[in-house]
């Protein structure tokens, strides 16, 4: 069968294992083998020669009302949970951008959003999971029991085995809609201080204007907000657009992404704006638009998204800027997001500091400016996001991760790098 | 229709369960019958949550014929629905050389449902109302030599269900037999299908759903597989046994 991720990026042949009954004996017969979300990594993290895909795992088996804690198994879409749990006044403490994702590739990727400077990453919600090792050996991890496999898993990018099920906790909210403030500063400085300035609320994120020039370089709109206190639970998911076909290369050329970035940006007039939103366009607006990816042509797209620590933030994110600035390589998309502490797990992305991402189609002459993107990476103490990426190379995934080697030891330990393998991990040594 | 019960016998098939939970969405309570029983308490928890309905496992084994008069009277409430999903497609070429393979094939997609929905029948007749579902198989259509021991099951089991509907629309119950091609289940992993013919066990939910809205009695799905059936069953033998079916 024909596999690709959200990056339609690259695309390769692969056979299917079933999560069912028979999973551990078919899995033990086998050398490269990763799980399979929902595919909304952006490279090759969820390819291999031989995948299972999870998510007919889907089943809800318990929640506890006081608590808030969710038993449910690992294939089931973060939308279902909203979809389900929403009008009975619950809400995911941790979510990404996007909904339409899998609970395993939640843990697995170790994933963030608006509030990662209030709550961490995913993993800081989950009680336990149970996991499916090498041998097909189903065992229970959480923070007292195999805690070196929680921690390796949480962020392990399905390196170290099949997440089956799992128990986190959901947030009480009182209303379905956000209130919402928006900022719109005019140069790098500002923006950051305006992260500082409104850290009191928990959900916060930039949209980067990151064509503009020298002294304009990093102006946003920074939208900060909270839950409201209405008491409207009445959530229904919204129907989505469908791009229909995929755009033709030159729909995407420098002059229509300065057209967006500038309509987005310039569509906010005052400085400071409320509003109020629903959960959908506040958390989740590209999920409004089905198949967005096809924007960027036939030849694929990658988001490269990466951090720096908190005090060479400033530094870095002028000199990366600048140079994509300069190279007029377009990003449709810029968000930049500040990051509360790094948690123990060995290879989950956050630190504290300031992250970038970025969507590029991809192109020739692409991957050369990302290069050069990595060294100042590097240079300043930062890392790259394996769930978005397709391109990096060894010795920078390498340098930013001072834990791997505590990874790799625990994967072989249990013989996990026998049998779990990605095009990823191949292509990084991990 | 909710307080309403579906009572479905198989419980663990992929179509079954897709089935169940197609009708947990309108509202219907669920009794997941099978012999798994770890498998289905956890479908059972999943209709719960998902779909705030009942949702209650019970133990069924549709070759222990003994058992079915006991099983069916435990229940209560009573269902207003059933649907019989449990089958085993079985391996054929062992089964021509063991009997005891063949038998299994017969009793566990034929004899089984006969004598279970003997015993339903009775019910529903005598409260005049009530629908039942049957999933039988394209298999049964014709005979082929790839298939022939669980065509010959299904077989049965179509005619089965069509004089049961004959005999149940005198006091108002519907049998709506179902006759799927080829279905994306556990049943067919590994197998090569065409993926033109090939439905998922949501979209087999889907038409059992509203065929019973609409009271169909025989349903083919995919569509095209009542084409493909009819022009199947009128090939000549003659050109037939040169077939490779
Ligand atoms: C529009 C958009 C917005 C996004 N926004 C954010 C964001 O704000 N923050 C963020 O952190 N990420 C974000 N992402 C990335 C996304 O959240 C992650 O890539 C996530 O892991 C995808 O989950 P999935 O279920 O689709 O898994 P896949 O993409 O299928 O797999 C991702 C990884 O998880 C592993 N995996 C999946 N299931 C299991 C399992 N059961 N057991 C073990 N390993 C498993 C795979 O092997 C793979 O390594 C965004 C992606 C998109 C498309
Ligand atoms: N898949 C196809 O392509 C296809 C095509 C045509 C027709 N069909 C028919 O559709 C129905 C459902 O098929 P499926 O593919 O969904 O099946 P499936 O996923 O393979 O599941 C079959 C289920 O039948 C149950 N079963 C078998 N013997 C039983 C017995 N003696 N007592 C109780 N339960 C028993 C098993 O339950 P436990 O797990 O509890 O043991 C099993 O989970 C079957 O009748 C099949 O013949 C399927």
């Amino acid at each position: 069968m024909k596999l690709t991720a959200w990056g339609q990026y690259p695309v390769i042949d692969t056979k299917v294992i079933l999560p069912n009954a028979v999973l551990a004996q078919k899995l033990v017969l086998e050398s490269s083998v990763i799980p399979f979300g929902n595919g909304r990594s952006y490279g090759d993290s969820a390819l291999a020669p031989n995948i299972v895909p999870m998510l007919s795992n889907d089943r809800f088996l318990n929640f506890a009302e006081e608590s808030g804690l969710l038993t449910c198994e690992s294939g089931v879409l973060l939308a279902d949970i909203i979809e389900i749990f929403v009008p009975r006044g619950w809400f995911l403490k941790v979510t990404p951008g996007t909904k339409l994702i899998t609970v395993g590739g939640a843990i697995a990727s170790d994933v963030h959003g608006k509030n990662h400077h209030v709550e961490g990453c995913f993993s800081a919600c989950v009680q336990e999971f149970t996991l499916m090792l090498a041998d097909g050996a189903i065992v229970r991890c959480s923070r007292e029991e195999n805690q070196e496999l929680f921690h390796a898993t949480c962020g392990g990018m399905g390196l170290t085995g099949i997440i089956l099920e799992v128990s986190f906790s959901l947030k009480r909210i009182k209303s379905k809609h956000i209130d919402q403030t928006t900022i719109k500063t005019g140069n790098l400085e500002e923006t950051f201080a305006a992260f500082e300035a409104y850290k009191n609320f928990p959900y916060s994120v930039a949209w980067i204007d990151c064509l503009a020039k020298k002294a304009d370089i990093g102006r946003c709109l920074l939208m900060v907000g909270d839950f409201a206190n209405d008491g409207n639970l009445n959530y229904k998911a919204k129907k989505n657009v469908s791009i229909p076909f995929e755009f033709p290369g030159f729909a995407l050329n420098n002059l229509s992404v300065r057209a967006f970035n500038w309509l987005y940006y310039g569509k906010v007039r005052k400085r400071v704006t409320q509003s109020q939103v629903d959960i959908d366009s506040f958390f989740y607006p590209l999920d409004a638009l089905d198949h967005w990816y096809r924007i960027y042509g036939k030849g694929g797209f990658t988001q490269y998204q990466f951090i720096l620590p908190k005090e060479k933030s400033l530094i870095g994110l002028k000199e990366i800027l600048e140079q994509i600035s300069s190279s007029g390589k377009g990003s449709f998309l810029a968000v930049l997001k500040l990051y509360g502490p790094a948690n123990e797990n060995y290879i989950s992305f956050p630190m504290e500091g300031y992250s970038l991402a970025l969507d590029f189609k991809i192109d020739p002459g692409l991957f050369a400016l990302l290069d050069k993107l990595d060294e100042i990476v590097a240079y300043y103490g930062g890392r790259i996001y394996l769930t978005k990426d397709v391109r990096v190379s060894k010795t920078i995934f390498e340098q930013g991760y001072p834990l791997l080697d505590k990874f790799r030891e625990v994967r072989s330990r249990y013989g996990l790098n026998k049998r779990f393998h990605s095009l990823q991990s191949q292509r990084l040594g991990i | 229709m909710s307080n309403a019960w579906l009572l479905v016998l198989g419980a663990n098939s992929d179509i079954a369960v897709a089935t169940a939970r197609r009708f947990a969405k309108e509202g219907w309570n669920i009794y997941l019958a099978s012999r798994d029983m770890d498998n289905l308490a956890k479908e059972a928890a999943n209709l719960r949550l998902r779909y705030e309905v009942e949702a209650r496992e019970t133990f069924f084994d549709a070759i222990d014929f003994a058992s079915h008069q006991a099983f069916y009277a435990a229940l209560d409430p009573k269902p207003a629905g059933i649907i019989v999903a449990f089958g085993f497609l079985g391996d054929q070429p062992a089964a021509q050389k063991d009997f005891s393979i063949a038998k299994k094939i017969m009793e566990s997609n034929y004899t089984g449902a006969v004598s279970i929905l003997e015993v339903i029948a009775q019910d529903f007749e005598a409260r005049r109302s009530g629908f039942i579902v049957g999933i039988s198989s394209v298999a049964g259509d014709r005979g082929r030599a790839s298939n022939y021991i669980y065509g010959s099951a299904k077989a049965g089991l179509s005619a089965y269900l069509g004089g049961l509907r004959h005999r149940l629309a005198k006091s108002s119950v519907h049998v709506m037999t179902v006759k799927p091609g080829f279905v994306a289940t556990k049943m067919t992993a590994g197998m090569d299908l065409p993926k033109k013919l090939l439905a998922s066990p949501q979209e087999l939910a889907e038409a059992i759903y509203h065929g019973i809205l609409a009271s169909h009695n025989t349903i083919y799905t995919k569509k095209i597989w009542r084409l493909i059936m009819l022009i199947i069953t009128h090939i000549p033998e003659k050109i037939f046994k040169k077939t490779n079916l």
